[in-house]
């Protein structure tokens, strides 16, 4: 995630967001901000983990990158390209190359279709190959791939278990030889046994096909174990963004702690000191007022945190955090006086 | 065993249960046998399919009457074999004597009555000479206890949160104060941070009030911060149970729960690659002849694939697995721990 200031050129990222909207009308000409000011950006052969809980937007964010949903407002670029005011026909030859995982593999394929037919059903739309046997024999090697043994080519998915349907959305996904895709929670409805398995299936086809991922989930060690860089995100907004490790080992959002400590650790070091827990639930994103959005939250809320946004600004190298707490006041140069120096290196 | 049975609030013999239909016989539990001490926590650990929820409704007695059957076994709870109730009988033990909270809070309120309404049915169903006043004051307890404000009684299900609906059914669970609460992955539909309250909340709740459970759950996570004993379940058999110290700290281990350890990435360590178990759970209707672990596991031999392994034990910590037989039982390093 590094600029680059010297003339060797930078590198593209794949995709680039800059300050990306979506708001929802809800009842009464209010508006639900889903996903407000993201900017973000990956590069081919990175995953970027994006955690949160329930409803802060993540999901909608990695529709929203695939054009699935219109952004409200902002840029999404692919590979240096803005995308955001592509009309349908256009976006569709860009749809081969950016694909989705979902959540649910119970409901993402269609119960009347053969494992092969739904593989090869995105190959057909956009008339990949010229006749039905190589549609077919790509689609067997697809299976191959994501490790679907050929003598389920025939199945249907009601006689399957998750794991391989959940196999067969990720063949689906490959299908069009795609650069990036946007797995939504794809390893939550599995057991751990069966999570690991395609977990280790995902990073391999990543490292084969150089793809990059967006991955979205809830499971922290999930995150941690597939990327390159986490956004942690919070009623629509990014609260820290930073790498994998550094997050971990650095966390500087008080929400980015209380979720790390949230975490039950499966050892006994830490059994008997108390759940670190925050206090209330998230508030509405309906209509959200002024100021940081933790800040009902948060037991270090000061005045101006309920007064003005704050910045999403760098901490240190690759390590961009929303807080005063960390930034201070402002990226501008007046200080705050309650600002800490705990963004250090 | 040695133990006393008074201090056995939960004691299960040799359990097996089976979903027959007309094409097909699912075993589920395959003959269990577990103990819970009363004000001990008891984690029941497995993946899906493995006969945990069926061993908790099989405790109530609420498996689906068509086709679940309970072939043998004893549960008795507080000295006295449930499968003996009558219906009647078994009516005033659940929710009163032993109580069960389940996974998702959404599908087990009523979304026509007030979460009041709820609680207080539960009240008075087992305590039928209470005015409604004394009901009433119950109810606002419970909901403190949960910490929910008593002024929000009046309010419908849809008006509450996930986790502030999980603390309803909690509230609902413990309003007799049951001596067992059985709690069926209470935190697995709930976000973390609400899971931690949640867990935290559960944690002191059982301090407070003595209440034994057994918790249900495939998150090794929840087991280590919030259980005292754990079993750990795979295709209807207990495959490894022992104490907490035991399975986290002990040096031997079954192949699955190697493997179930194994397969989460783990948090403070960066593994590049997880080693999962390969293959699948074995079909119910058509388990293998010898051990249910043997097509996956790595250290699989002849004889497990031909006879069921028996149950060895060092100290408190129990192995079903042919591994343990005889030549491999070294003493050495055995941690007892004295109950």
């Amino acid at each position: 995630m590094k600029a680059n200031e010297n003339n060797i050129p930078a590198r593209t990222p794949l995709i680039e967001t800059r300050d990306l909207k979506k708001y929802f009308k809800v009842n009464g000409g209010r508006m639900l901000h889903a996903v407000d000011s993201i900017n973000l950006k990956l590069y081919s052969g990175e995953t970027l983990g994006v955690v949160g809980e329930s409803g802060c937007g993540k999901s909608t964010l990695g529709r929203t990158l695939l054009k699935l949903i219109e952004p409200t407002g902002g840029q999404i670029l692919y590979d240096g390209q803005d995308i955001t005011k592509l009309n349908t026909r256009k976006m569709r030859p860009l749809r081969k190359e950016m694909q989705i995982i979902f959540q649910d593999p119970y409901s993402c394929i269609d119960p009347r279709k053969s494992v092969v037919d739904t593989i090869s059903e995105y190959m057909q739309i956009h008339k990949v190959f010229p006749n039905h046997q190589q549609t077919m024999n790509r689609a067997i090697e697809l299976m191959d791939l994501v490790g679907l043994a050929r003598r389920y080519a025939n199945s249907y998915p009601h006689e399957l278990d998750g794991g391989r349907r959940q196999r067969i959305g990720i063949a689906r996904a490959l299908s069009l030889n795609p650069r990036f895709i946007v797995c939504d929670e794809p390893v939550s409805a599995l057991d751990v046994s069966i999570q690991a398995q395609i977990l280790n299936l995902l990073m391999d086809l990543q490292d084969e096909l150089d793809l990059a991922y967006m991955f979205v989930t809830h499971d922290l060690s999930v995150v941690k174990h597939i990327s390159n860089h986490i956004m942690v995100m919070y009623l629509g907004t990014c609260v820290e963004l930073a790498e994998s490790e550094e997050l971990f080992r650095n966390p500087l959002h008080p929400y980015t702690k209380a979720l790390l400590a949230a975490i039950p650790e499966p050892n006994l070091d830490s059994r008997d000191k108390e759940f670190q827990i925050i206090r209330g639930e998230v508030s509405s994103p309906i209509d959200p007022k002024p100021g940081c959005r933790f800040a009902a939250r948060c037991e270090h809320c000061m005045p101006q945190c309920t007064q003005e946004n704050p910045k999403f600004t760098e901490t240190s190298p690759g390590h961009y955090t929303a807080c005063f707490l960390v930034n201070g006041n402002n990226p501008g140069g007046q200080t705050s006086d309650t600002g800490g120096e705990t963004g250090g290196r | 065993m040695g133990e006393k049975d008074e201090k056995l609030i939960l004691d299960i013999q040799d359990l097996k249960v089976i979903y027959k239909t007309d094409i097909e016989t699912v075993e589920a539990v395959n003959g269990i046998s577990l103990k819970i001490e009363k004000g001990k926590t008891l984690g029941l650990v497995g993946e899906t399919g493995a006969g945990k929820t069926t061993t908790a409704l099989s405790i109530l007695r609420l498996l689906p009457q068509a086709t679940g059957r309970i072939l043998s076994g004893k549960i008795c709870f507080d000295g006295e074999d449930l499968l003996t109730k009558t219906e009647d009988e078994m009516r005033a033990v659940r929710g009163n004597l032993i109580s069960m909270v389940f996974q998702d809070p959404m599908s087990s309120l009523n979304p026509v009555y007030t979460v009041g309404q709820q609680i207080g049915e539960a009240i008075k169903l087992h305590n039928h000479d209470l005015s409604h006043e004394e009901v009433e004051g119950r109810i606002d307890e419970m909901l403190q206890l949960v910490g929910i404000m008593p002024s929000r009684k009046a309010e419908y299900p849809h008006q509450f949160s996930g986790g502030m609906k999980q603390r309803v059914v909690i509230a609902m669970a413990l309003c007799c104060e049951p001596e067992l609460l059985i709690a069926d992955e209470p935190t697995t539909a709930l976000d973390v941070t609400i899971q931690a309250q949640v867990l935290a909340m559960i944690r002191e709740l059982r301090e407070r009030l003595g209440t034994s459970m057994l918790m249900i759950t495939h998150d090794l996570g929840i087991v280590a911060q919030i259980c005292d004993e754990v079993c750990v379940m795979y295709a209807g058999k207990i495959v490894e149970s022992g104490t907490v110290e035991d399975l986290f700290r002990g040096e031997k281990h079954h192949p699955y729960t190697v493997g179930l350890f194994d397969s989460i990435p783990n948090i403070s360590s960066r593994a590049t690659r997880l080693k999962p178990i390969p293959g699948l759970m074995p079909d119910p209707t058509n388990l293998p002849v010898g051990c249910e672990f043997a097509p996956r596991c790595e250290h699989c031999m002849e004889i497990c694939k031909k006879e069921k392994p028996q149950v060895y034990s060092e100290g408190t910590h129990k192995f079903y697995c042919h591994l343990f037989d005889s030549e491999n039982l070294k003493t050495g390093g055995s941690e007892n721990e004295s109950k």
